[in-house]
C-alpha cells in the first residue's frame, strides 16, 4: 500500500562500550507524520543520525529511499533539522540567505541557480511565518525564530522526507504553532513524510499518525491514541516511561487493536 | 608605484574574501598562524637558495592542510593544535635563518612587507594566486557559507565538506603567500580580518559582507600606499593601520547609532 521511505533492519549502535541502540527495526512510509519519543539518552538522536547517514550502524542495515543513506545521490529528497543548530556569532547573514542555502540540496555544491529557487524559498519562508523577516539579520532573531529559519532551510529543498531533532526545544508558543502548520503542509499538500523527535508534542499531537517509543529498542509503535489510552504521555521523560512498556511489568489495561497494529514490543 | 598598486589591489581584494569565511567559522587567527609557518618556508628557501615564495607556498599549504586535518578530527583542542604548529613554524624559521646567516633586509621584506620594491615577476605571481582565490570563491562561496552556518547539516545535504574545508585551508595559505610582500607575514592576518569586521557593521547579508570587505580592503591598500609614499612610512604597517582606522570609525558609528536607537525606543 505505501512505499517505504526508510527502513532500519536490526540496527545496533554503540558509542565505545555504551550500547545506544539494540536490534532496532522500523519502517516509515510516504505521507506519514511520525513522532519518535523516549527518555533522554534513549538513542533517538543516534537513530536520526544513522538514518541521515551521519553514522554507520555497527550491525544491521539502514535504507533511505532504497539506498545506503551515506551514498544517497538525490540529497534533495531528504530535509534535516539538526538538534539545536548553533548559529556562530561570526555568521552574518539574512534569514533569506540561510533559507536559500537549503537549495544547495537541489542545485549541488556549485550552487547553480535554478528556476524554482525563488518560489521555493518564498514558500518555505511563508510556511514558517518568516516572510516579513526575510531581510533581517539571522543573529538578531529570537531562538524560536532562528529555529523556524532552519526548518525553512530544510523545507526549501522540497524534501520527500523531513527529519527533525528536537526542533521546538525552548521555542515560544507562536513559533510552535507556525512550526506545526508548516509540517502539516508538507504532509498534506506534498505527500511528504515527517519524522520528528521531540519532548514537546502538544502542538503536533493532533497531526501525528504514529508514535514510536524508543529506549535502546522500540518499545511501542502505534497511534498516539493507543499510547495515551495506556496512560503514557507523548512527551516521555524518564519518570513517564512505565515499566510495563519496557517489559518489566504487565500492562494495567489490555491493548486495543488499531490501524497500524499498535504493539508494545517486549 | 604602479606595480605596487597592482599587487596591493589584488591582495586588498582577496585577503578579506578569504577572511570572511575564517571569521564566520571563528578561525580569525588561522591566517596569523599560517603566516608563521610561511616564515619557516621563506627561511628554508633562503637557506636552499630557492625563490622563497615557492618554499613558503609549499610549507604554508602543507601546514594549512595539517591544521585542517587536526581540526576535522577534533584532535587536541583547536587553540592548542594551532599553537603547536604556529610557534613551531616560527621557531623553525628562526633556526633556519640562523643557519643561513640571513637575517638581513631581504628576509625582513617578507616579515614586514616591501610592496614598493615588488618586481614584475612577483606581481604576476600575486595576480595568478589572486585569480585562483577569486575563481574558487566565485564557485564555492554558497557551499562555504552553508558550512560556516552548520557543518553537520551541510554533510547531510551532500556538500563535499572535507574537500571544501581542505580547499579553504589551501586558499588561506595561498593568500598568505600572495600577501607576504604587500603587508608582510606578521600583518597579513590583519588584512584578512579587519575589513571583515568593518563590513559586518555595514551589511546584513552574506553578499553585502563580501562586497564591503573587498571595498574596505582595497581602500585600505590605496590609502595606505598613498600615505606611505607621501610621508615615507612603512607601507605594510600603514595599510594595516588604515584598516584599523576604518574598523574603529565604523565601530564608533555603530555604537552611536545603536545608542540613538535605544534612546528613541525608550521614549
Amino acid at each position: 500500500m505505501f512505499n517505504p521511505v526508510t527502513t532500519l533492519e536490526d540496527v545496533s549502535f554503540a558509542y565505545g562500550s555504551d550500547s545506544v541502540l539494540d536490534d532496532v527495526s522500523l519502517e516509515l512510509c510516504g505521507g506519514e507524520f511520525v513522532a519518535l519519543v523516549g527518555p533522554n539518552g534513549s538513542g533517538k538522536s543516534t537513530l536520526l543520525r544513522l538514518l541521515v547517514g551521519l553514522l554507520e550502524p555497527q550491525r544491521g542495515r539502514v535504507s533511505l529511499f532504497g539506498s545506503d543513506p551515506r551514498h544517497l545521490r538525490d540529497r534533495a529528497r531528504l530535509g534535516y533539522v539538526p538538534q539545536r543548530p548553533q548559529l556562530a556569532s561570526g555568521v552574518h547573514a539574512t534569514v533569506e540567505d540561510v533559507v536559500r542555502a537549503g537549495r544547495l540540496t537541489r542545485n549541488g555544491w556549485l550552487g547553480r541557480r535554478s528556476a524554482g529557487d525563488r518560489d521555493a524559498v518564498d514558500a518555505a519562508l511563508d510556511a514558517v511565518g518568516l516572510l516579513e523577516l526575510r531581510h533581517e539579520a539571522i543573529g538578531k532573531l529570537s531562538g524560536g525564530q532562528q529555529q523556524r529559519a532552519f526548518i525553512a532551510r530544510a523545507l526549501s529543498g522540497e524534501p520527500d522526507l523531513l527529519v527533525l531533532d528536537e526542533p521546538v526545544a525552548g521555542v515560544d508558543a507562536d513559533s510552535q504553532r507556525a512550526f506545526s502548520a508548516s509540517l502539516q503542509h508538507l504532509v498534506d499538500q506534498r505527500g511528504g513524510t515527517v519524522l520528528l523527535v521531540s519532548h514537546e508534542l502538544g502542538a503536533v499531537a493532533d497531526a501525528l499518525d504514529r508514535v514510536i517509543v524508543l529506549k535502546r529498542r522500540v518499545l511501542f509503535d502505534g497511534t498516539p491514541a493507543g499510547l495515551s489510552q495506556r496512560g503514557v504521555s507523548l512527551g516521555i521523560h524518564d519518570s513517564d516511561l512505565p515499566l510495563w512498556l519496557e517489559g518489566v511489568q504487565t500492562p494495567a489495561a489490555p491493548p486495543e487493536p488499531h490501524r497500524h497494529s499498535d504493539h508494545s514490543v517486549n | 608605484m604602479q606595480l605596487a598598486l597592482m599587487a596591493g589591489l589584488v591582495v586588498g581584494a582577496c585577503a578579506p574574501l578569504i577572511g570572511v569565511f575564517l571569521v564566520q567559522r571563528r578561525m580569525a587567527l588561522m591566517g596569523d598562524g599560517i603566516g608563521h609557518l610561511a616564515f619557516a618556508g621563506v627561511a628554508a628557501g633562503v637557506l636552499a637558495d630557492v625563490w622563497p615564495v615557492w618554499t613558503a607556498l609549499l610549507v604554508a599549504v602543507a601546514g594549512a592542510l595539517a591544521v585542517e586535518w587536526l581540526r576535522a578530527r577534533g584532535t587536541a583542542q583547536g587553540d592548542l593544535a594551532l599553537a603547536t604548529f604556529f610557534y613551531g613554524g616560527i621557531a623553525a624559521g628562526v633556526v633556519l635563518v640562523s643557519k643561513a646567516d640571513a637575517l638581513d633586509t631581504n628576509l625582513l621584506a617578507y616579515l614586514f612587507g616591501s610592496i614598493l620594491t615588488v618586481d614584475r615577476g612577483e606581481v604576476v605571481v600575486v595576480m595568478i594566486l589572486g585569480l585562483v582565490i577569486l575563481a574558487t570563491i566565485a564557485v564555492a562561496r554558497r557551499s562555504l557559507f552553508a558550512m560556516a552556518i552548520d557543518e553537520e547539516w551541510s554533510q547531510v545535504a551532500g556538500l563535499p565538506v572535507a574537500a571544501l574545508n581542505a580547499a579553504l585551508a589551501v586558499l588561506v595559505a595561498v593568500t598568505i603567500v600572495a600577501a607576504m610582500r604587500v603587508v608582510g607575514i606578521l600583518l597579513v592576518a590583519a588584512l584578512m580580518v579587519l575589513p571583515v569586521g568593518g563590513a559586518q557593521l555595514l551589511a546584513r547579508s552574506q553578499r553585502g559582507v563580501l562586497a564591503w570587505s573587498v571595498a574596505i580592503g582595497t581602500a585600505s591598500v590605496v590609502i595606505g600606499l598613498g600615505m606611505a609614499r607621501a610621508w615615507g612610512l612603512a607601507p605594510g604597517g600603514t595599510i594595516v593601520l588604515v584598516a584599523v582606522g576604518f574598523f574603529a570609525l565604523l565601530a564608533m558609528a555603530d555604537a552611536v547609532t545603536g545608542e540613538r536607537r535605544l534612546v528613541r525606543s525608550q521614549r
